[in-house]
């Protein structure tokens, strides 16, 4: 079983997720049309690039606009949850320790205890997360099973990986449990919202160029984000 | 395939339909015939296969649904948080169904959206600013009006202002001959306050071709001639065209693309015609969004950008402050608080904020900002077509308040709005809660404290 989850199971899920996300990008321009969208994504390009690149630098780093500094409790939980989410599985050093065993590459990785603490950061910011979907009634109206389902898939890796780590009873259980969970989070992003992991990045990029070619930028002005 | 004399499929492309139109006051029948009118769904499919592409379709997909494009909406705020008024929850509910169902939708949901895409919505593109996926529902209700007006699901006075575009080229019944009329009539008015007062019709190659908002020939055509007196006093070579006067769009709030296509070839028509250096346009929002900003790619201009160097109103006035063109009398500069309505559709969409200030700090002593302000500040309330919309009277005056509230915290009574829906809204919003806020273009403003030059004076006030 351990063989088969982290062999072709493993491998396969990689590569779904590498070509799947690499499908969607391409989808995503090929589908792009600049007299629908108004907007002349191949004339004018230095506007829209600056305007891109400034509508994405604003909106990734916390409290880089007013949206973000009008809900400071909420943006530090959302970035605290994808710090943890993205910077976790990458230098963990247990991966790592695979991938030197696998391959002999390794990266710079991560002491446990940081490890422990930014996967405990993801849980419970994405405990805070729901209760928040619960709590507010103008985000419980938008809510639906399937936000819950992408936060279960999302968090499921940590919370079982937490718990094989920790040698609770049925160390095997939850590792093959912690490597599954993952795989179908690997297979879940480019086919599910999750894919905004690429797809952040290009919506945000084509409101940028809109506004830094026809909304003001091509009059030299900078919105301020 | 039901459908009904008034509230159909149909384009308004003659005078008879649009009279026949015009003759159902408050459009009774109109929105009674609309009850019966068929949803066309196949059709809906096809326009929604070939146009909604994956700009659309991705914003409609990845929104988080955070909830932090709730209180970026006025009306979210003006009705006590409604959870109803949250912008994801409006379109998701609307336009996602429509996608997401394939265009198989019935008459009450298509009377639904209708209804929340013109009275929920005002296209202000506030929401998209605060949306981390960069997700712009104003955007989106305007393609959703596309889908409405299509299928004939359009409030009655859209489907009049759209049918006036296709017929006179103008958001009212207006007449190239009645607008040159106009002129003649205003200068004839004027010029003896002025004397050389000069409203050219179709000069070339002038340095500016100015172009207005119909509303201004037809019902307050001293803003034209206030416009002429301000460029004879600034020394512009200037002209207005005879075809091609109009800047407004009440085809882009009706979602009438093909006329919007129409309307703003006419003005580029005249540019090409007359060629000029510049266009100036009125004191007016979307006029200005639909005529630089969208009309280039309506009309396929490949640069985004309409055929000749084109400026809003409150640029051509900074530059002349600025440049001393127009010199103000600094005893006459207003004394009390005042405060600026940015517009949406030139400030938020047009980057114009600064030309706003850079005006202020030369014609007030006391400018107040609102907060928010510049491209963060709200929308009127009035936008998009709603203040003309008296199916949604209620929904507008209740999304009033903000605009209100936010007037009043600056202290000033007096609100320089260069913007036919903001003037609009303001001076209703007056009528409707009596705080005796008084609204005002810029052009009746300069003309009260701009110094007029020794030899543009008439011969009577040399001699006092
Ligand atoms: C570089 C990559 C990523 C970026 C830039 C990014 C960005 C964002 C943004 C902007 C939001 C919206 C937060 C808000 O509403 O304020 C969000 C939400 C979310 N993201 Fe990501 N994300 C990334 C990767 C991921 C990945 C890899 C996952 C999981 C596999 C993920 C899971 C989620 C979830 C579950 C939410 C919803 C949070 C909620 O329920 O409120 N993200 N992300």
């Amino acid at each position: 079983m351990y063989q088969f989850v982290t062999g072709p199971l493993a491998w396969l899920a990689f590569i779904i997720f590498f070509f799947g996300l690499v499908l969607r990008i391409v989808l995503y321009v090929r589908g792009l049309d600049w007299k629908l969208d108004r907007v002349t994504y191949s004339v004018n390009v230095s506007y829209g690039i600056k305007g891109a690149i400034r509508s994405i630098i604003f909106w990734i780093f916390p409290f880089g606009t007013r949206s973000m500094r009008k809900n400071p409790v909420f943006t530090v939980m959302v970035f605290v949850f994808h710090i943890g989410l993205l910077i976790t599985p990458v230098f963990l050093l247990a991966h790592n320790v695979i991938l030197e065993e696998k391959w002999g590459i390794s990266f710079w990785t991560l002491p446990e205890t940081v490890s422990d603490i930014l996967t405990i950061a993801v849980i419970v910011s994405a405990l805070f997360l729901i209760l928040r979907r619960i709590a507010l009634p103008e985000v419980r109206i938008i809510t639906n099973a399937y936000d819950y389902l992408l936060m279960v898939i999302s968090t499921a890796p940590f919370i079982t990986g937490f718990l094989a780590y920790h040698q609770v009873s049925g160390y095997e259980f939850w590792l093959i449990l912690h490597i599954l969970s993952a795989e179908v989070m690997l297979v879940a992003i480019p086919f599910t919202k999750l894919s905004h992991m690429v797809l952040f990045f290009l919506s945000r990029g084509q409101l940028g160029m809109d506004y830094g070619i026809k909304r003001g930028g091509m009059k030299g002005y900078n919105l301020s984000w | 395939m039901a459908e009904g004399t008034l509230c159909n499929r149909k384009m308004i492309n003659t005078r008879e339909a649009l009279l026949e139109l015009l003759a159902d006051k408050s459009g009774k029948l109109y929105y009674e015939e609309m009850n019966q009118l068929d949803v066309q769904t196949n059709a809906l499919a096809e326009t929604i296969r070939a146009t909604c592409k994956s700009r659309i379709r991705t914003w409609l997909e990845i929104c988080t649904h955070c909830g932090l494009c709730a209180e970026s909406c006025f009306f979210y705020l003006a009705n006590n948080n409604d959870p109803k008024q949250v912008p994801s929850y409006k379109i998701q509910s609307t336009l996602g169904e429509i996608v997401k169902r394939k265009g198989n939708v019935d008459n009450a949901f298509m009377q639904m959206t209708m209804d929340t895409a013109w009275a929920k919505c005002t296209c202000c593109n506030r929401c998209g600013m605060y949306c981390p996926m960069g997700i712009d529902m104003g955007v989106m209700f305007g393609y959703l009006r596309g889908l409405c007006f299509s299928q004939g699901f359009v409030p009655w006075e859209m489907k009049i202002g759209s049918g006036m575009h296709r017929i006179f080229r103008a958001q009212m019944d207006v007449t190239v001959e009645d607008w040159v009329e106009t002129c003649d009539w205003m200068r004839e008015e004027w010029e003896d306050d002025y004397p050389g007062l000069e409203i050219p019709v179709d000069k070339k190659g002038a340095d500016i071709i100015y172009t207005v908002n119909a509303r201004e020939a037809k019902h307050y055509p001293e803003d034209i001639a206030e416009a002429a007196v301000l460029f004879h006093l600034a020394g512009e070579n200037w002209t207005v065209p005879s075809e091609g006067w109009e800047l407004t769009s009440l085809a882009m709030f009706a979602g009438d693309w093909e006329a919007c296509k129409m309307q703003v070839e006419t003005v580029y028509d005249a540019m090409y015609r007359l060629n000029p250096k510049q266009m100036v346009a009125t004191e007016c929002g979307h006029a200005y969004r639909a005529t630089v900003l969208e009309g280039p790619y309506w009309a396929g201009l490949k640069t985004g950008k309409p055929p000749v160097d084109s400026i809003h109103y409150v640029e051509w006035v900074a530059d002349a402050l600025r440049t001393g063109k127009l010199k103000i009398d600094p005893d006459k500069k207003i004394k009390e608080p005042v405060t600026y309505q940015d517009s949406c559709n030139y400030i938020r969409s047009g980057g114009l904020s600064d030309a706003a200030r850079e005006i202020m700090s030369y014609i007030a002593e006391d400018f107040r900002e609102m907060t928010p302000n510049r491209e963060h500040n709200f929308c009127c309330g009035g936008g998009g077509g709603l203040n003309g919309i008296g199916r949604y009277r209620q929904e507008r005056n209740a999304g009033l308040k903000v605009k209100r509230d936010q007037i009043l915290a600056s202290g000033a009574k007096l609100v320089v709005s260069p913007c036919h829906n903001c003037w609009d809204a303001i001076r209703d919003l007056e009528e409707v809660y009596e705080d005796g806020i008084r609204w005002s273009f810029l052009k009746p403003l300069l003309l009260k404290m701009v110094i007029v030059p020794e030899h543009l004076k008439p011969a009577e006030s040399e001699a006092t």
